[in-house]
């Protein structure tokens, strides 16, 4: 998925398989667990991947995020940093919501 | 400015921390040696050489307050490993334990022991992720390296640890003696659907360091496993995940070892005893807490042996005033003790060291003929397996080290 790539707005996206996200107390921060290795994420991160549970589409965390944030200007860096999440594996996408 | 700054270049690998900060840090990777029993007797094992003296084990209670307490600092991954880790018959309860608790839980088996109850057991307590051990690609020089024949039992576990779900790791440990299968080993990983395949180049303690005479690859060696790798990385992309943990004995400059001493990980032995790294126990000089004896919050904090090599007071010249330091942290305190004979000497494989005549003197000693091209009036050394009895023997002194 490049930068020109538009994101399927209507899909949900969600933790992919091979991760564990969890919230981390010692390191105020959420992290991304796999086999023998971790990603401390920071917090625009921890809160995009948050909302990632198959279950919300891009569009309906784009407008939750706006709301928690009280900003209008978020779309463009939510939708680079679901670029990059799917280049590297962390999410994977459903045509459907998840039971 | 928008409302999520940072968002684009989100994540930080946790531990590329740099800087030589005294101060403890977060232990995030509690290993845990469960056991040294094992039913393979691999050649180039990282236990102790003396671990048949290691007696009386942690028992389940004590594995459970130890889990509490790695946690309560801030452990997240837990490597569940021996010797081999299924000879517990509580491994399921200390998963479940573990998984209760939010750790990260990775079994790294060597497959003997893993059955389908078993499995399934596992994988309702709540294992994450289980890393399979094989020598080789090939049945033979499997089979001869562990002393065992597992060969098509491990392929028979791979097969059970996908129908589980579970992701794979495979594992293969390289050495003079299958450096040249690297392509196959990597084929080896694709055919039983590895997620990630560690190719792991011996490190030179413990048995390894017993054999090492047999089992350090030439240069040239290193070079075309080197391309190999590369070649296939280009090649199948993601599918598979090559971790390919280099040997520096061949380089200029040393590797930080265990990511720092004290910054990462603590490692318990199946008897208790909490180490800074796996051969941390053959170290002289360095008093290692036990977990009888005091919490792991003050072991990690206040221990001398966790203190010892923090920050860069404790650094000899010419680690001290050299701007690499933070890079390295005077590299790896177990290989300056094994070739140098003081734990606290730079480095040998820095091409700065005084002492860095000591590995070239290893590597460009000439290396051994393959067996079969032997004359017979030389006599070569033959491997020192694993064992219980190997163990004794060099204990007892009936077997002595090549140092």
């Amino acid at each position: 998925m490049d930068d020109s790539t538009p994101l399927p707005r209507a899909c949900y996206p969600r933790i992919a398989r091979l991760y564990r996200f969890q919230w981390e107390a010692a390191q105020n921060a959420y992290v991304l667990l796999f086999p023998e290795g971790m990603v401390q994420l920071n917090g625009p991160a921890g809160e995009i991947l948050r909302r990632c549970d198959g279950r919300q589409s891009v569009q309906a965390i784009i407008a939750d995020l706006r709301s928690a944030f009280q900003s209008d200007a978020i779309d463009a860096d939510v939708e680079a940093f679901l670029r990059t999440a799917t280049n590297d594996g962390w999410v994977e996408w459903r045509d459907t919501v998840a039971p | 400015m928008s409302a999520l700054p940072g968002s684009n270049a989100a994540a930080t690998a946790a531990t590329t921390a740099a800087g030589l900060p005294l101060t403890a840090g977060v232990p995030m990777w509690l290993v845990a040696e469960l056991t040294y029993r094992c039913p393979l007797h691999c050649a180039f094992c990282s236990n102790p050489v003396d671990f048949a003296k290691v007696q009386s084990e942690l028992s389940t209670e004590e594995w459970f307050r130890v889990l509490a307490e790695a946690r309560a600092l801030g452990a997240v991954q837990l490597g569940l490993t021996g010797g081999e880790p299924l000879s517990r018959p509580d491994l399921e309860l200390l998963v479940a334990e573990a998984h209760r608790l939010g750790f990260y839980t990775n079994l790294i088996t060597s497959g003997v022991g893993l059955n389908e109850t078993r499995m399934r057991a596992l994988k309702d307590a709540g294992l994450d992720h289980v890393q399979l051990s094989f020598q080789d690609s090939t049945r033979e020089l499997n089979d001869f390296l562990s002393s065992t024949r597992t060969f098509e039992l491990k392929r028979r576990v791979a097969t059970l640890i996908k129908a589980h779900g579970f992701p794979m790791v495979m594992n293969c440990v390289v050495h003079r003696l299958n450096i040249d299968h690297v392509g196959r080993i990597i084929e080896l990983a694709l055919e039983i659907g590895a997620e990630y395949l560690e190719l792991a180049n011996t490190q030179f303690y413990g048995w390894a360091d017993l054999n090492r005479a047999q089992l350090l690859p030439t240069r040239e060696q290193l070079q075309r496993s080197d391309a190999v790798v590369a070649d296939y990385r280009q090649r199948i992309g993601n599918r598979l995940r090559i971790l390919h943990v280099i040997s520096d004995l061949y380089e200029t400059r040393p590797k930080r070892c265990m990511n720092g001493w004290g910054t990462t990980f603590m490692v318990i032995a199946p008897d208790g005893l909490v180490m800074p790294c796996h051969a941390a126990r053959m170290l002289p000089g360095i008093d290692l807490p036990s977990v009888r004896g005091a919490s792991l919050a003050q072991i990690w904090l206040d221990s001398p042996a966790f203190n010892r090599f923090r920050g860069d007071q404790w650094m000899p010249e010419p680690c001290r005033s050299c701007p690499e330091k933070a890079k390295d942290l005077g590299g790896c305190r177990c290989q300056a003790f094994l070739l140098t004979g003081d734990v606290g000497a730079t480095d040998p494989v820095c091409d700065k060291s005084p002492l860095h005549s000591k590995v070239l003197e290893i590597i460009n000693a000439p290396p051994l003929p393959p067996a079969t091209q032997l004359p017979q009036q030389v006599t070569v050394r033959p491997l020192v397996f694993r064992t219980p009895e190997n163990s004794e023997r060099l204990l007892s002194g009936a077997l002595t080290t090549p140092l």
